[in-house]
């Protein structure tokens, strides 16, 4: 192979575009790609927020306290709401794009996507009251 | 690292997929419902008494640790495509997946020595 | 209706310019055209200069893609008074280099196209066998969306991963190795595999799914892809818990 090309009168010089570095804005469904990978940041943010909550539980019942008094600030109220909506978006793009990923055959026939999409948000509806159930059981 | 990537995507799938199953109804009421005072929040000694059952350190343990993962996966990628910092490539894996360990091991610790 | 259409359409003619131009022809705007017609016509009537690749004009032979306003499309698929008033644009496919006006240079995709064996493997090294290869209407069912590619490299333009990752083997060509793994009659996955967990392979990918949003053929390459990467874990993990087994 040849160091670079070589331009001959049969093999003219070809043009390549560089991509820009704002390639995700020149589209719409670029721009939502990237909204919803952006959706990780918040997802970690409430992973350390847990952490944070397992922490002060650790530490006793006044550390606790701080924490709880922590999150009613208005700080923390407004992360806390933005992370929940961006994580919702998270969901709901990840329970609809679950069927692609995962395709389930039952005796040689594929399942419908959205059969296993229903089935995802179900799991989602039962394990969410499970989880609240037990929580606010501990209220 | 090419040979740990299908590892790396599967903590990423799994991880991903306990984010959105598990993960708004924890932040509806922790984030939201008991600071604005629409629930009660949990007492002390309840949740205390709950979080030591073994049951329940294990479920904290992959509700901590595999979001964690799915971020570092999915967040390495959104950098070097979104922002082409290609040349970092190797500084990002390590700080992306450094911190999810990070956490991982901060979890695994607390748990495991709360009494 | 209008009695006729502007088309904008890309230039790029290297022995006088560096960087491709822009130049607008006033075209007859006829109902039943496609911007292959247009182009056609600003050939035989305005412009002979004008380079570009077509051939079947009734979308099976993959070669007339390009962008229309900025959309990969088949042009022979792409109707004219879908983009009333006007102007329309054509430009090449993105991510591939520009030979001369619409006509870009499609190796990297034949190479990649290669480095998958898009081709029915036998364990034994010989085929066809004696006798036909018998296969029932589910089994055909497994692959034959992944059988519908026409090579046509829409997806490779609409892929932003290929295009900021030019080394990424891309989604068509993933596609037609699963087009084969799926195949009842094939035996070559293992072979397969290497190429495809390579680094450039599968993990390039992040699922952004504009392939399949412009595929003409409805192969869905971005759901090929997906699949292939739970394959691909899940011999990943068999073969470390089980390594004879995975042999």
């Amino acid at each position: 192979m040849s160091a670079g090309p070589h331009y001959t009168l049969y093999h003219p010089r070809w043009y390549r575009r560089r991509v820009s570095v704002w390639w995700w804005l020149q589209k719409r469904s670029y721009a939502a790609f990237v909204t919803r990978e952006i959706t990780s940041v918040f997802v970690a943010f409430f992973a350390v927020v847990t952490l944070w909550q397992l922490r002060a539980l650790v530490q006793g019942p006044e550390a606790y306290e701080r924490f709880l008094a922590r999150l009613q600030t208005p700080l923390f109220l407004t992360l806390n709401v933005v992370a929940l909506v961006f994580v919702l978006f998270h969901a709901i793009t990840w329970f609809n794009l679950t069927p692609k990923a995962m395709v389930v055959r039952v005796s040689g026939k594929r399942l419908p996507d959205g059969l296993i999409i229903g089935l995802n948000y179900a799991a989602w509806l039962v394990l969410s009251a499970a989880v609240a159930f037990v929580l606010l059981r501990a209220a | 690292m090419a040979r740990i990537t299908p590892l790396l995507w599967l903590l990423f799938s799994a991880g991903g997929t306990v984010a959105a199953l598990l993960f708004p109804v924890h932040m509806l009421l922790t984030g939201v419902a008991v600071p604005l005072g629409w629930l009660e929040a949990p007492r002390y000694e309840a949740l205390h008494r709950l979080v030591t059952h073994p049951l329940t350190r294990i479920y904290l343990f992959v509700l901590i640790s595999l979001p964690l993962f799915h971020w570092a996966h999915r967040f390495r990628y959104t950098l070097y495509d979104g922002l082409q910092l290609k040349h970092l490539t190797v500084l990002i894996a390590v700080l992306c997946y450094g911190a999810a360990l990070g956490g991982t091991a901060l979890a695994a610790y607390l748990l495991w020595n709360l009494r | 209706m209008p009695a006729t259409v502007a088309l904008t359409v890309a230039r790029y003619r290297p022995e006088r310019e560096s960087e491709p131009t822009f130049e607008t022809y006033e075209i007859p705007f006829r109902k039943d055209w496609v911007v292959l017609d247009a182009l056609n016509h600003v050939k035989d009537r305005l412009d002979g200069s004008l380079s570009y690749r077509w051939s079947c004009r009734m979308g099976v032979c993959g070669s007339c893609g390009m962008k229309v306003n900025g959309v990969p499309k088949l042009t022979c698929a792409t109707f004219l008074s879908d983009y009333l008033p006007g102007p329309i644009r054509v430009e090449p496919l993105d991510y591939f280099p520009v030979v001369r006006d619409l006509v870009v240079d499609i190796t990297d995709f034949v190479r990649k196209l290669k480095q998958v064996k898009p081709w029915i493997i036998r364990e034994d090294g010989t085929s066809p066998p004696a006798g036909e290869y018998l296969q029932t209407p589910d089994q055909l069912d497994a692959y034959k969306q992944y059988s519908m590619c026409i090579n046509c490299m829409l997806c490779y333009s609409a892929c932003p991963i290929y295009g900021l990752e030019p080394s990424f083997i891309g989604p068509a060509a993933i596609a037609m190795a699963q087009r084969y793994n799926m195949d009842s009659r094939d035996q070559g996955a293992a072979e397969r595999l290497k190429i495809l967990s390579d680094h450039d392979g599968i993990w390039q990918c992040t699922f952004v799914g504009e392939c399949t949003k412009v595929c003409p053929k409805h192969v869905d390459p971005a759901g090929a892809i997906q699949q292939y990467k739970l394959t691909g874990a899940t011999h990943w993990m068999k073969s470390l818990l089980l390594p004879r087994s995975a042999r």
